[in-house]
This record gives C-alpha cells, sequence and structure tokens, in this order.
C-alpha cells in the first residue's frame, strides 16, 4: 500500500482500543417493505447496532375523529372498515357495539352469533397476513403464498354475506346490514373443516424453520411489566405471559356461551409472538364451529332499532308515517342520547376502544378511536434499542400493526 | 361490591375535590389538574387499575367553560374493569394539565396525541411533539373552530413548496358529508346539514381571494 493511503492515527486508536466511533443516523421507511405501510423509524446506529429508534407516524392521518363528529352514527360505518383494514369485520362490530351502549340497545342472538362468526372470521384473516408479512420480513417467502389461499377463500365468504371483500361495512346500530345469505353458514362450517389441517401445515412451515427460529427466538423481548406499561393488549400483550382477553375477561356479544382457551408466550419474543397468533387461529375455528352449529334462528336486528333502520321502500311511498321516518332518519339521523360511553373489543391487533360522548341528537360531539396498533408501536423506541438493524425488521413483523388503524 | 366503585369511594373520601361524574357505562370521577397525578397513582397502586388504556381530549365548543378537558381511562388486568377520570382544563387559551408519563410509559404517546388535535399542554411531559400531524403544523385541527375541509397550510418541506409552488389545500366538498356547525348550541340548529362548499374549475372555491 502506497504511504498516501495510510491512515496511520486510525490504526493507531485501534491499536490502543481507543476508536473513535461516530452515531449514523438512519431513516427507515416510510416505504420499506418491512415497515408493513407507512411508519418512518428515524434510527440512531453505532456500527449494526440501534442505540435510538424514534417511530415518525402520521402519513396516514385522514382524520376520521373530526370526520366523525360531522355525521350520523349509522354513516360513519364504513369509515371504521378503513381502521384495521385487515379485519373490518371486527373493527364493524366493536363500533356498533359502543353505540349500542349508548343507544341502550339489545340485538337478538342471531345477530350476535353472526358477529362473533364474522369477527372470528376476520381473525383468521388479519393473523394469516400477520404471519403471512411476518415469514417474508424473515426471510420465508412460501408461508404468504399459502396463507393467502387461504384468504381468498374468506374474502369469496365475506363478499357473499356483505357484497364487498375488502371493506365489507356490515354492522348496522342494532343489527346487521342484512341477514346471512342461504347456505352460507354451511359453507362457513365446510370452511373451518378444510383450514385446519391447511393451517397445521401453514405453521409447519415456520414453527420449527431454523432461520425463523434464529431470527424469532430472544429478539424483542417484551416483559410482562412492560407490556402493561405502555398498555399492550392483544397477541403481543399476551405473546408477555400475560392471560387477558377481553372476549373471556369482559364478555361481549355472547362470548361467554363459547368454549376456548387464551394461549399465552412465556418469555416475550417474538417467537412468542407468533405462536400465540398461530393458536389463537385454532381457537377461532373452535368458535366458528361452536356458533355454527347452534346457530339461531328468529330476527337480526334488535327490535327497537326500527327507530334507527330506514323503512322499508314500499313502505316509503305509500304510507305517511314511514315517509317522515324516513326524511328524519336521512336527514338529522337516528336520534341518541346524551351520555359518555367506552367500549374495547378484542380485536386481531388488541383492544380496540370507542369512546363517544353525545350531547343528543344525530351526530356524536367526540368520537375517539383508541387504536391497539398506535399503543403496541408506542413500545418500539424501548424494544429496538440495542437490537441489531436487522432485527427492527423481525420486531416489526412480530408487533403486527396496521398503519390505517394507528394514524386513524 | 365491585372494585371500581370501592377505588371511586376510596378517591372521594381522601380527595374533597374529586367528584361523581355522570356516564352511561363506567365509574366516572372528575379531578382536579393539581390532583390527577396522584388520584391516578392511587389507582394504580392501591386498587389494581393497572393499565392506562386510553387519554383523550374533548372540545367542549368555543366559549364553553371549561372547553377542554381530557378523559384517562384505567382497566385493571386483575378485576377486569374500567374507570372513567376526567380532568377539566382551567385556562380555555392554554389548557394544561400534569403528565402521565412518569406513571406510565405508554402515556407519552397519548398525550403528544392530544396535544397535536387540541393544543393542550401535559406539563412535565418529557418530550410533546406533534404526532399525526407534521412538525411546525400550526393548527389544532380537532378543535370545534376549525373546520372539516381544512384550512390551506405550507407544506412541511419548504424545498417541495418552492420547486412545485403547491400548499395543503383544503379538501374540496362537492356533495361532500354532512356539516355540524361548530359551536352552535341549540341542538337542532346544530344538526348536520348537507352544505354546498363545492367548487370546480369554473366555480371559485367559497371565500378563496
Amino acid at each position: 500500500m502506497p504511504a498516501e493511503y495510510a491512515f496511520p492515527d486510525s490504526a493507531a486508536k485501534a491499536a490502543t482500543g481507543e476508536f473513535e466511533t461516530e452515531k449514523m443516523s438512519l431513516s427507515m421507511g416510510p416505504s420499506h417493505p418491512s415497515t408493513h405501510g407507512v411508519l418512518r423509524l428515524q434510527l440512531e446506529l453505532d456500527g449494526e447496532v440501534v442505540t435510538k429508534a424514534d417511530p415518525v407516524i402520521g402519513y396516514l392521518h385522514r382524520g376520521d375523529e373530526k370526520i366523525a363528529e360531522n355525521m350520523t352514527y349509522n354513516q360513519f360505518v364504513p369509515y371504521t372498515d378503513r381502521l384495521d383494514y385487515l379485519a373490518p369485520l371486527a373493527n364493524n362490530m366493536a363500533y356498533a357495539i359502543a353505540v349500542e351502549k349508548l343507544a341502550k340497545l339489545e340485538v337478538p342472538p342471531r345477530c350476535m352469533a353472526t358477529r362473533v362468526i364474522t369477527a372470528e372470521m376476520a381473525r383468521i384473516s388479519a393473523h394469516l397476513l400477520g404471519l403471512g408479512a411476518f415469514g417474508i420480513d424473515v426471510g420465508a417467502w412460501s408461508v404468504f403464498m399459502y396463507s393467502f389461499t387461504e384468504r381468498e377463500k374468506l374474502y369469496k365468504l365475506f363478499e357473499e354475506l356483505t357484497g364487498a371483500r375488502f371493506t365489507t361495512s356490515y354492522s348496522r346500530i342494532g343489527g346487521s346490514a342484512c341477514d346471512v345469505p342461504e347456505g352460507w353458514i354451511g359453507r362457513v362450517d365446510a370452511f373451518c373443516d378444510q383450514f385446519l389441517p391447511l393451517l397445521e401445515e401453514i405453521l409447519n412451515l415456520l414453527t420449527r424453520n431454523r432461520i425463523f427460529v434464529d431470527r424469532t427466538v430472544g429478539v424483542g423481548v417484551i416483559t410482562k411489566e412492560d407490556a402493561i406499561a405502555y398498555g399492550l393488549t392483544g397477541p403481543n400483550l399476551r405473546g408477555s405471559g400475560i392471560a387477558l382477553d377481553l372476549r373471556k375477561d369482559k364478555p361481549y356479544s355472547g362470548y361467554e356461551q363459547y368454549d376456548f382457551d387464551v394461549p399465552i408466550g412465556t418469555k416475550g419474543d417474538g417467537y412468542d409472538r407468533y405462536l400465540v397468533r398461530g393458536e389463537e387461529m385454532r381457537q377461532s375455528v373452535r368458535i366458528i364451529k361452536q356458533a355454527v352449529a347452534k346457530f339461531p334462528s328468529g330476527a337480526w336486528y334488535a327490535e327497537d332499532a326500527k327507530r334507527i333502520f330506514a323503512p322499508p321502500k314500499d313502505k316509503v311511498l305509500t304510507s305517511m308515517e314511514e315517509l317522515i321516518q324516513n326524511f328524519m332518519i336521512v336527514t338529522e339521523g337516528p336520534q341518541m342520547p346524551a351520555g359518555e360511553v367506552y367500549f374495547e373489543a378484542e380485536n386481531p391487533k388488541g383492544a380496540l376502544g370507542f369512546y363517544i360522548v353525545s350531547k343528543g341528537g344525530g351526530v356524536p360531539w367526540r368520537l375517539k378511536i383508541r387504536a391497539p396498533s398506535f399503543c403496541n408501536l408506542s413500545i418500539l423506541p424501548k424494544v429496538c434499542v440495542g437490537a441489531m438493524v436487522s432485527d427492527v425488521v423481525s420486531i416489526l413483523g412480530s408487533l403486527d400493526f396496521v398503519m390505517g388503524e394507528c394514524d386513524r | 361490591m365491585p372494585k371500581a366503585l370501592e377505588a371511586i369511594a376510596a378517591l372521594k373520601g381522601r380527595w374533597a375535590a374529586v367528584s361523581d361524574r355522570a356516564s352511561l357505562d363506567h365509574p366516572a370521577v372528575n379531578v382536579p389538574p393539581a390532583d390527577v397525578v396522584p388520584v391516578l397513582r392511587s389507582l394504580r397502586d392501591e386498587h389494581g387499575f393497572d393499565m392506562l388504556t386510553d387519554v383523550s381530549g374533548v372540545d367542549w365548543a368555543l366559549g364553553s367553560r371549561p372547553r377542554f378537558t381530557v378523559v384517562y381511562h384505567l382497566f385493571s388486568t386483575q378485576s377486569h374493569e374500567y374507570v372513567r377520570i376526567a380532568v377539566d382544563c382551567a385556562d380555555d387559551a392554554a389548557p394544561e394539565v400534569p403528565s402521565a408519563t412518569g406513571l406510565w410509559p405508554g402515556a407519552d404517546w397519548h398525550e403528544r396525541e392530544a396535544y397535536d388535535m387540541y393544543g393542550i399542554r401535559f406539563a412535565g411531559h418529557p418530550d410533546l411533539r406533534r404526532i399525526l400531524m407534521w412538525d411546525g403544523y400550526p393548527h389544532f385541527p380537532l378543535r370545534k373552530d376549525f373546520p372539516l375541509s381544512g384550512i390551506d397550510t405550507a407544506l412541511p418541506d419548504l424545498e417541495v413548496v418552492a420547486e412545485t409552488g403547491t400548499n395543503a389545500i383544503a379538501a374540496p366538498m362537492m356533495g361532500g358529508p354532512f356539516v355540524a356547525s361548530p359551536g352552535e348550541m341549540n341542538m337542532t340548529d346544530a344538526e348536520p346539514r348537507a352544505k354546498d362548499e363545492s367548487w370546480t374549475e369554473r366555480r371559485p372555491k367559497p371565500g378563496a381571494k
């Protein structure tokens, strides 16, 4: 090496162990395959090790809460599809139950059972995508292909039920948009039967996969104390070993009638969160099978909800009473009592909460959406510190978040 | 007796200023800003409400007193109950509440969001920045005097502005959603009406120069 290319200072420092390092700032995202949407991480690196992580969110902020204050309760249902857009049916249900609490409406058993079935199907669909994307993040491509084949079957069933594959908007205040179609329940049952063996196949691709295990075990460990202190919910909380599931502990929509287990992790690392999600899908199938076996007959909307639903069209055109009611519902919205309610449902990503402040009338005064992904991501500055850059990708995959919900 | 009601009774015995709050579901109390941190600490350590699930701001409309309220929802992972703590901000022009970040690190993002959307400051918060809107955004979008369609604002990156000459413009509301009249106290008048604020190439935007 010619003399002018030598770096005597550095060489001397390296020899004495005083090698000077400089922190590097790295902006990861907002368009990075591992950030699952538009999350940006402002990382500070010491070599390959993360010394500081500052998540930058808000790229998908649409002002859903502002919009909610400017429309009637039923008009907001389609906006809930776009929160956790991987499980719109579960969001629809959580929102409808929150408003029903305000309106003091009791929905009949058939509606509750339909909501449980659809919410559990949404959970399976969301977890399948979560695992598929997690697999891709850590280098296992094929899982995604298998899980998407199964999701396609679910989408077919969603389309049959709601008319839309993705943006379902199925719930209404006090009921559903429509009853389940003829033979649909049987097809859901058939899906469950063929899904269970395939699920084992999908999980077998990851559970003992050497690469997957090496990249997730001991990575992104969240202790029990931290999980509670940061308000983590859903599989991320249960992965840390806390058996808290609102379906079990604060049952709604008739979940108390069904027999299912709540899986928990032991170490709180990415691998535990993966195992919890895998087992939750098996439990979801168990719940669906029970709900299908004793699917109740009867009305699919609350009797009291007739003042909320628009009357049948032929009546509107022939009867004065119904015409007036239709006019009032369309222009002013269904009238709600004044008061405050807060309701949380156990969604695939965690506890989705709606805090509604009503001053009476047809629009909410304030509608706060407590998004599980928002709370789950708030722990990132803590878990990423000390991890390698490649581990950050694994941590993000294991937290399974949706930015549509986080940014609202 | 449910744990939440026990806790509320104990709080009212200890802090004279804590009072019941109307609620349709979970037990709720009003707490003055000065007592909120000790009250939250007592709920967390003595009554088992160990999880802070939500912090949200509420704007009770321009001119009402108090104008801003901060509402906390706590959850107990043992007894599986919720309690609601509401704190009215004393100053309507510069609302401020003590921060709960010392009790729950998870309060950090919730408080940043309440600051971002309502301009409520949290005293003692280590890093009170905007979270959903960009740094330097001049408005508080969830305040009732902020219009639904938005306000024309400069983009955050001045280089982009210089290059493209564009701004963040208010949303065109062609046949748009129902619009409630902000600040309207009479509920019949405040009912949302379809307000035509649409504009096209031929018809100028209402209120534009």
